[in-house]
């Protein structure tokens, strides 16, 4: 009997150590140590780079257009790359909300392009103008012309907090009005305006736009670290929390949804849906919301403005954004969801914030978007067929309190994508979800810039 | 699922610790890992009462290692949320106490020298 044990169990061992799951269960092991799917990817430039005397231009130098610019040049030899944007700064935006919870510098989300745009790839310190995809050129604002073979369009997406009336990005910080997405100093300041109503208590409100958005979890976080300061300071029971917004549900992902309307019934946080926001009085502090009844207005002690959300100018001019759908107002570009190359101009790609397709607007979505828009230039200029394809892939570190978040991840179906399934339950508030966010994620997101990750 | 590369791990701790505290910690990995070893081979076994001081300095170590991964990420024992979170803890535990415990060790064989009293072979 024992024998029979022992060649039992020296066969499992064989089946596994030969099975196409022990090159899986390995990664997933590794990966335990560090956090999941946003960890993995392919190392830049193992294969031997592609020779080709493209002209590539890259509009955008934020987290996608550097991590593209990163990996085009690990795997071209000859091509001439050339990367336009004139901002000088590099934000960390996934560090944003720790910056308006207080718990981290502005200097923990603050770096420079310049030291993340690769060796041999042109930098064009001037913001993208005008990009005309049918006679092939990009137009800085000096009125230089840029042409191209390829073009990365990377560009982002602007807040436009001028279309709520009465607010714009200098109110930030004063009479109770705070927005974490604006910049590190806005962080620093909507804390600063937060942790006086975490003193005092009275009416938080928080809301999103009718838009598309980046990270459409951040507005929950800040609105879960809001209750969680307010309990640490005693003050909870002074104080209302009410969160409003356009949709008839709190995540684009059913069954995330679901678990955070049950943690805000947990944390007495009120939900009003189908409510848009339309304008805001700081003087009398109050906001007022489109809503099928008409105007209603909701006063507020605090206020986290999360404004709607738009493609930047230069490609709301351009041909490349969607002619009609729901994306077509706001300029988001016409990509194939699966290769993000350009359905009508196939020498475009688009990456990051700006492309038009389903869900994650996210540091995690460049991760896993990138690779694949570089896999399929570089086998297109190699001669070969490409069959990367992006499978929505986002990832939100969903804080529910200081110290616990749920690790979600999910896909263009709204299939939830666990890392480690069985291990750490994506709707589960764990510690272990939290140490990932605050020690792996940046590491993680300033390899992905250098094309390491 | 896309490949992993050792590399990307790597490139994630560089930018975790810092080019400088990374390679350090890799230098100091190796040299008290080679110190250990050698000591073993220099005394043919481990002394029980420098290794009973060294496992009381690892359980010290362990215990140091939580705080410090709680003081770095802003957090506390309150937060433990799930039998994952308590794996975790005993991982930092068991990595903090194993990595002091050795480097306690190693530390006392060095500056003491060889046991008066040979051991017995291990």
């Amino acid at each position: 009997m024992i024998d029979n044990a022992r060649r039992r169990a020296g066969e499992a061992i064989e089946a596994f150590t030969n099975s196409t799951d022990r090159r899986r269960f390995i990664q997933l092991a590794a990966a335990a140590g560090l956090g999941g799917a946003w960890f993995l990817g392919p190392g830049a430039g193992r294969a031997a780079a592609v020779q080709t005397s493209a002209r590539i231009v890259i509009a955008g130098a934020g987290a996608a257009g550097l991590a593209t610019a990163a990996r085009l040049s690990a795997s071209l030899d000859g091509a001439t790359i050339t990367i336009i944007d004139g901002r000088k700064a590099h934000y960390y935006q996934p560090g944003f909300t720790l910056v308006a919870a207080g718990l981290k510098p502005e200097s923990y989300a603050v770096s420079t392009t310049a030291q993340f745009v690769p060796r041999g790839v042109e930098w064009i310190e001037e913001a993208v103008a005008e990009i005309d995809p049918d006679a092939d050129h990009v137009v800085t604002e000096s009125g230089t012309r840029v042409p191209y073979d390829y073009l990365f369009v990377a560009t982002g997406l602007r807040l436009d907090y001028d279309a709520i009336e009465g607010m714009s990005i200098d109110r930030i910080g004063k009479d109770g009005v705070g927005s974490v997405y604006a910049s590190p100093e806005a962080a620093t300041a909507t804390y600063a305006e937060m942790s006086r109503f975490a003193d005092r208590g009275g009416v938080g409100l928080f809301f999103r736009a009718e838009t598309e958005m980046k990270c459409a979890g951040a507005p929950l976080k800040y609105t879960f670290i809001t209750d969680d300061v307010l309990r640490r300071r005693g003050n909870r029971g002074r104080a209302e929390l009410h969160y409003v917004c356009p949709q008839t549900s709190l995540f684009s992902v059913p069954i995330v949804a679901e678990k955070v309307r049950m943690l805000f019934a947990d944390r007495g946080i009120e939900t009003r849906f189908l409510h848009t926001i339309r304008a805001i009085e700081p003087g009398r502090k109050v906001a007022i919301f489109e809503t099928a009844e008409g105007l209603t207005e909701m006063p507020y002690d605090f206020l986290n403005v999360v404004p709607p959300m738009r493609a930047a100018e230069a490609v709301r001019n351009s041909p490349l954004p969607w002619q009609d759908g729901p994306w077509a107002n706001d300029g988001w570009v016409e990509v194939d969801r699966a290769s993000l190359r350009h359905v009508r101009y196939p020498n475009v790609f688009a990456v990051g914030d700006v492309a038009g397709v389903p869900k994650g607007k996210t540091a995690a979505s460049v991760k896993w978007q990138v690779p694949v828009a570089v896999e399929h230039l570089v086998e297109e200029l190699a001669g070969r067929p490409c069959e990367a394809a992006y499978n929505g892939y986002t990832s939100c570190p969903l804080i529910t309190k200081i110290g616990r978040a749920m690790l979600i991840e999910f896909d263009y179906e709204n299939n939830l994508t666990p890392s480690f399934p069985g291990v750490i339950a994506p709707l589960e508030e764990l510690w272990i979800s939290w140490v990932m966010k605050e020690t792996a994620l940046k590491p993680t997101y300033v390899a992905m810039l250098r094309g390491q990750a | 699922m896309q490949e992993l590369d050792i590399t990307v791990f790597v490139s994630v701790f560089i930018e975790m610790l810092g080019p400088l505290l990374f390679w350090l910690l890799v230098l100091a990995i190796v040299l008290v890992t080679t110190g250990f070893v050698w000591v073993l081979i220099r005394d043919r076994g481990l002394d029980s009462k420098r290794l009973v001081r060294a496992q009381v300095v690892g359980v010290l170590g362990g215990i140091a290692a939580i705080l410090f991964m709680q003081w770095i990420t802003s957090s506390g024992f309150r937060d433990i949320g799930g039998p994952v979170d308590l794996m975790l803890v005993a991982l930092i535990f068991v990595l903090g106490a194993i990595g002091t415990a050795i480097f306690a060790y190693t530390i006392q064989a060095v500056v003491l020298g060889e046991p008066e009293e040979p051991l017995e072979a291990f």
